[in-house]
């Protein structure tokens, strides 16, 4: 890396981990960076070097971190991790994977009568819903975690987030969600004359009964109506619902939580993280750092890629020791690697200088035990 | 084309539409998640929601690219049975349209999937417009209720337009026209999606085509253990620094490589016992620009997809 070029702060993690007033940590970043992996490791670490009791609130794990975690099925409860006296004095681990089915109908008994409840269960549209709209997992991962630390039974609660492309999902969907359930452009779809009221240009009303036809020819009758049913289900509740959904947001904004940032060193990952930080900046939640996850290394810094590669092909002619000169080409391979993923990783220094930064190793294999978890865990302390 | 986020659906659709165009054949580029994926991977604009030229093959045949609008794709459909006009604009900034296409999931769906389907039958002076359609489809996650067609519009209006569109489209995408592939990277969990996926489809009677493992390296180091001693001699044959640090620096670095390679090979297996043709495409060390579309093209066309279409 040249010389002028900003090198950010390092990130310390086992300060946020230590600390008591931290209560929440984020993780959040684009699909795939490691984000389920690193709110493992950080939530073990928490436990075991810096005692606390803590939980880990992890969606869709890999199948074989979480039965590591001892997470076989969907459970929705968190559930202890054995640690045999790994564990600092206090530290405990707690895990659990998310289902947003049960979170929803969890949401739904909680605000409203049995009775009325099982009309919504029993509503179609609520079915499709709460299993596959985009944005429920986004929206469940908020309102449990908004559960977890509501019940205060934890020193620390380490949220993962859900796998979606893009970070901002995160942030976005919970509203977009809200924004579909409060029923107001259902009502304008099935009554368009009455609530397109004054304040609406007429060509729009007019054409909102053309719409509205239109739309209720091509979903058909039943789908609004379960549509319908299930929103006049949910009126007297919602109120609640867009309650929980801002008083979650507000515990984001508090300084008992921490936001970090995992990226990849790719430039799609790096791009996300970069808009991510720009966006957390702008709702002022705070954001402490970012984790640079599946960084390379070399081991022998003496030796030079192109020096490598020219003393390969050297002892290829000379012959008698291949395998030094094929150990030079993945040396030489893997320096080039380096070199790339220090230039993409500062495009985000460039643009967020005052965020630390801490990288974490690539491991040679995939991440599924605890000893797997404890060496992601070391590699972030630094 | 579908595969986990992130594995390279995008660039091997685009490589795939690049090896199917020639001769005069045209493709057609489809993207339906309102990324821009393609206008970025081009380096262009975004592109609008038309068919335009995004790449001329060596002998001046075109692949054109489509970014398929869910909210464009209704209102266009709206205005075919029901005439809006004007209002269609209005409506889309209230919120409206955003508000159809995401109560129903599977209506948007079926637009998307019926847009593909009008492009892959269109033909011209007797002639079909397109050698071939490729789409970059949603992730395998969604795969399966994404192709679902005639289940999605079960939900929605028992008769009427989208029942039939929908099963205009049920039937091209159970016909030998079609086939899935799936992008995958030698890691764990974009195989294990892989295999999810073709499971899936398969219970649909949906085709799987090819398997194609992307980002692939090949093993810089083949034989089996690598020794301090061995590398110091080498070291000093070579006459470079052959101090402890280095030695075992090296050997640590062989170590690792040899590691990974064995997880890939054992995913490598995993793969090939999924029975579906397996092909793999290399790594672009300087990432993906025109000449690497170009390599991973030509490995397509001598080995992939484009091999089976060609004949
Ligand atoms: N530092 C690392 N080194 C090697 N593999 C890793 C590392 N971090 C994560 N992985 C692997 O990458 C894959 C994706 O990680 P995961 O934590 O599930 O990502 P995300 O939750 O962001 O989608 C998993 O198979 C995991 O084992
Ligand atoms: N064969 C390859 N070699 C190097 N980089 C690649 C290769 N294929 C894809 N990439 C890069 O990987 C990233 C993800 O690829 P993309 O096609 O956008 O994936 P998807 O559409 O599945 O999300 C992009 O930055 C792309 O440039
Ligand atoms: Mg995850
Ligand atoms: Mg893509």
């Amino acid at each position: 890396m040249p010389e002028d070029q900003q090198q950010p702060e390092r990130l310390d993690v086992d300060a946020i981990l230590a600390e008591p007033g931290t209560r929440i940590v984020v993780c959040c970043g684009s699909g795939g960076v490691g984000k389920t992996t690193t709110a493992a490791a950080l939530a073990l670490r928490a436990a075991e070097v810096h005692g606390r009791r803590t939980v880990v609130l992890t969606i869709d794990p890999a199948r074989r971190l979480a039965q590591a975690l001892g997470l076989s099925a969907l459970d929705n409860n968190p559930k202890q991790v054995k640690l045999e006296g790994t564990a600092a004095a206090g530290g405990e681990l707690h895990a659990m994977m998310l289902d947003m089915k049960r979170t929803f109908d969890e949401v739904v008994l909680t605000h409203t009568d049995p009775k009325r409840a099982e009309e919504i269960f029993a509503n179609p549209f609520y079915q499709a819903m709460s299993s596959t709209f985009s944005g429920t997992q986004e929206y469940m991962a908020m309102e449990k975690l908004g559960q977890l630390r509501s019940r205060d039974e934890w020193d620390l609660i380490v949220v993962d987030t859900p796998p979606s492309r893009s970070a901002l999902d995160f942030l976005d969907a919970p509203q977009r969600l809200a924004r579909f359930l409060d029923g107001r452009m259902l009502r304008l779809l099935m009554a368009p004359a009455r609530a397109g009221g004054r304040s609406m240009f007429n060509l729009v009303t007019a054409s909102f009964g053309v719409f509205s036809r239109a739309v209720q020819k091509i979903l058909g009758a039943q789908l609004l109506t379960d549509l319908s049913g299930f929103v006049a289900a949910l009126d007297s509740t919602f109120g609640g619902f867009r309650e929980r959904a801002e008083q979650t947001y507000r515990i984001l904004q508090d300084r008992e939580t921490a936001f970090l940032v995992v990226a990849a060193p790719e430039p799609d990952a790096i791009r996300e993280a970069g808009y991510f930080a720009g966006r957390l900046a702008e709702q002022r939640m705070p954001l402490h750092g970012l984790i640079l996850n599946r960084v390379h290394r070399i081991a022998a810094p003496e030796l030079s890629p192109e020096q490598s590669l020219a003393a390969a092909a050297e002892l290829d002619v000379e012959g008698g020791s291949p395998l030094t000169a094929d150990a030079l080409r993945v040396h030489a391979a893997l320096a080039e690697q380096v070199v790339r993923e220090a230039e993409v990783s500062a495009r985000f220094t460039v643009h967020h200088p005052g965020v630390p930064v801490v990288p974490v190793a690539a491991q040679p294999a995939d991440v599924h035990d605890l000893d797997g978890l404890r060496a992601i865990g070391t590699s972030l302390a630094g | 084309m579908t595969g986990k986020g992130g594995t390279g659906k995008t660039t091997v659709a685009a490589a795939l539409a690049l090896a199917l165009a020639g001769n005069g054949r045209r493709t057609l580029l489809v993207e339906v998640e309102g990324r821009q994926g393609i206008a970025q991977l081009f380096d262009t604009e975004p592109l609008p929601y038309a068919e335009r030229r995004i790449a001329t093959t060596a002998d001046g045949s075109e692949v054109r690219a489509l970014a398929v609008d869910p909210e464009e794709a209704l209102l266009e459909y709206l205005d075919m049975f029901y005439k809006l006009g004007m209002a269609g604009r209005a409506l889309r900034k209230l919120g409206a349209i955003d508000f159809a296409t995401t109560i129903a999931p599977g209506l948007r769906d079926i637009l998307l999937t019926g847009k593909v389907k009008e492009a892959t039958t269109r033909t011209e002076g007797g002639r079909r417009v397109y050698e071939a359609v490729i789409l970059d489809a949603p992730p395998t996650g969604r795969i399966g209720r994404f192709l679902n067609v005639t289940a999605e519009a079960a939900r929605l209006a028992r008769v009427g337009p989208i029942k039939n569109q929908s099963e205009g489209v049920a039937a091209i995408l159970r016909s030998p026209m079609t086939a899935v592939h799936v992008v995958t990277l030698l890691e764990e969990m974009p195989v294990q999606e892989t295999a999810d996926a073709i499971a899936e489809l398969s219970a649909l009677k949906i085709s799987v085509g090819n398997i194609i493992i992307n980002g692939s390296q090949p093993p810089l180091l083949t034989e089996g253990r690598v020794t301090q001693a061995e590398l110091k001699r080498g070291l000093v044959a070579a006459g470079l620094p052959a101090d402890r640090e280095t030695v075992a620096g090296l050997r640590t670095e062989a170590e690792a490589h040899l590691t990974r390679r064995a997880v890939e090979e054992g995913l490598r297996d995993e793969l090939k016992a999924l029975g579906r043709p397996v092909v793999e495409l290399p790594s672009l060390a300087g990432g993906v620009d025109r000449a690497g579309l170009s390599t991973l093209a030509d490995t397509l066309r001598q080995r992939g997809p484009g091999a089976d279409t060609l004949g």
